[in-house]
């Protein structure tokens, strides 16, 4: 009877871990080969792709279409998730501070929960409360349209605060004891304990949050789409509207005819999203291995 | 304590099996084998136009409710998916709210046309402006970028916020064909639900987008084409000229449960109610036709 359900238990968990790494490889796979048609099918150079700002993929050859250029997209991606982290990553660390090190007992038991509901909340209603709120708050009190980075980032910064900051608190809360005692013991005060000792023990964990917030800010597609504008420019002020290429590929899709061109780029779209959240997975094991914590 | 995970597991497997058969039958296959001779049986998807999505749904309701052995699935995706699924074979019938000559990409050959109602397009502008009426050239500046303030053409003095819809867009498609005379955009707002253009052109002040007549409901104000405004009744006379027919495409001639689908789609049931009520204009009103090139003949 008992190895039966340890074989069971075997069984499923190999069964479970196969299929995570199929899938893994096969979209992968599919994802590359839908993407890199748009260059071995019709010739458009990668560099035209990445650097350029025209797109007008249903423009007739004989206007001088087909056009792709996906730069303007790529720098809002890059704007308005960079910005985000900016705004969120101190936050999210003065709370994860706080909750681990400042009022522990309410900080565990109403800050964190608070904090991880932020994650449970769908995205839609993060871009319908931008949308109905933020985006008129931002015209009728800063200017522009409303519809902008400044939106965007703001939204944004919410949505992976509980990314960062639930990393954070695991973090600091993984730090040997004695390592907060001992400077106590040298006479530190609890500022310039968690300043100079907790802080940079915790550096790696910190970075792997940051970047996890990132990529989760990169690859957020819907609540950015509803407060941004989406418009095809690359933006000249925080105010300006901005298009990423989560929206850019979320608006079109379900337009296109599979297998043309046009449909072709945003799956190239998508694979150039995989590339970017494939380098930061890496950043983070390069940044978890070096200089981690060890107890 | 082993027994009950185990019974757990065996629940939960279970309910896995159950649920992916489930979703197997939707997708099914369309072979429709009539049990008897009045009898209509068979699984119908019907995939495409997200526009077109609530009146499939309500007449795909009511047909269930009249025939219980056939099943219909209805579901969105847009236009390019419907068509695009159709031609594959995937879907029974493929939803667009444009032609499929008009779609690069689709074998429009293999694709038999079903044109079900009619959808007029307005060009909506903020409630505030004191627009209601503009010149076609008018139209073609503001939305090309070479007007950019309301003054320009009879307003008041208020920056223009151009509201696009997706490039892909059929909507778009329609306007720019029938509206803007082929101009290409100026880049402005984009929006991919009809539903956000309509709160966007409502909450920003100087805001013009465009929208189908389905979509009005008060908030946005529709703005007259040289003189004509966008009424169903210039619509079916040929006199507005924005608008484009609902197509249901199969994939060579339909089998029996899916052209009795089809038909019914044509009956006073379907075209009397559920069309006017959902802002539609009835097929069978229209005293004109239009083919993919967009030339005009008397019904």
């Amino acid at each position: 009877m008992k190895i039966n359900s340890d074989m069971l238990g075997k069984v499923l968990t190999m069964g479970a871990a196969l299929l995570a790494i199929v899938s893994t490889i096969v979209i992968i796979i599919f994802i590359s080969t839908k993407g890199l048609s748009t260059f071995i099918n019709t010739g458009i150079s990668v560099k035209e792709f990445l650097f350029s700002t025209t797109w007008f993929p249903d423009r007739a050859v004989e206007d001088g279409g087909p056009q792709v250029g996906v730069l303007a997209f790529l720098l809002g991606s890059i704007i308005v998730s960079l910005l985000a982290v900016l705004v969120s990553a101190p936050l999210s660390i003065a709370c994860a501070v706080f909750i681990q090190e400042i009022a522990p007992f309410w900080g565990q038991r109403l800050l964190q929960p608070a904090i991880e509901i932020l994650a449970g909340i769908p995205s839609v209603v993060y871009g319908y409360i931008g949308l109905s709120l933020l985006a008129p708050f931002i015209r009728n009190n800063i200017g522009g349209l409303g519809f902008s980075v400044l939106a965007g980032f703001l939204v944004l910064s919410v949505m992976i605060l509980p990314t960062i900051v639930s990393v954070s608190t695991d973090t600091l809360r993984a730090l040997p004891q004695e390592w907060k005692e001992a400077s106590y013991a040298l006479g530190s005060t609890r500022w310039q304990a968690i300043r100079l000792v907790l802080l940079p023990a915790a550096r790696s964990g910190l970075v792997t949050g940051i970047v996890l917030g990132l990529a989760r800010a990169f690859g957020e597609a819907l609540a950015v789409q509803m407060v941004i504008g989406n418009t095809r420019k690359i933006p000249s002020s925080i105010l300006d509207p901005v298009i990423t290429l989560t929206s850019a590929i979320t608006m079109d899709m379900g337009n296109t005819p599979m297998g043309s061109l046009w449909n072709n780029a945003l799956w190239t779209m998508g694979l150039l999203l995989l590339l970017i959240s494939c380098c930061f997975i890496l950043i983070v094991r390069f940044v978890a291995r070096r200089g981690g914590i060890t107890s | 304590m082993h027994n009950k995970l185990k019974g757990l597991v065996v629940v939960i497997l279970c309910l896995g099996v159950v649920l992916a058969l489930a979703g197997c039958g939707g997708g099914g296959d369309s072979s429709a084998k009539p049990a008897a001779e009045s009898k209509l049986s068979g699984n119908i998807t019907a995939v495409g136009s997200t526009a077109m999505q609530p009146l499939a749904e309500q007449a795909a309701t009511q047909f269930m409710a009249k025939n219980p052995d056939v099943k219909i699935v209805v579901q969105g995706g847009g236009s390019g998916t419907g068509l695009t699924q159709a031609a594959q074979g995937a879907a029974q019938i493929g939803n667009s709210d444009i032609f499929a000559e008009e779609k690069s990409g689709i074998d429009a050959s293999q694709l038999v046309d079903h044109q079900i109602c009619v959808v007029g397009m307005a060009a909506v502008v903020n409630p505030s402006l004191n627009i209601d009426n503009l010149t076609r050239q008018q139209l073609v500046d503001i939305f090309t970028g070479k007007t950019t303030n309301w003054k320009d053409v009879g307003g008041s003095d208020q920056k223009i916020v151009l509201v696009n819809r997706p490039k892909a867009s059929g909507t778009r498609a329609t306007f720019k064909k029938y509206a803007l005379g082929g101009a290409e955009e100026a880049a402005g707002i984009e929006e991919d639900a009809s539903g956000t253009v309509r709160k966007i052109v409502k909450d920003t002040p100087g805001a013009i987008g465009y929208l189908a007549l389905s979509y009005l409901d008060g908030s946005v104000k529709a703005v007259s084409i040289d003189g004509v405004a966008p009424s169903k009744e210039n619509i079916t006379t040929g006199k507005y000229p924005v608008w484009a027919y609902m197509h249901s495409y199969t994939k060579g001639q339909p089998d029996t449960a899916v052209e009795a689908f089809l038909s019914y789609l044509m009956t006073d049931d379907v075209q009397k109610t559920i069309v006017p009520q959902l802002g539609y204009i009835p097929e069978t009103d229209m005293k004109i036709t239009r083919d993919s090139a967009g030339n005009i003949k008397n019904k």
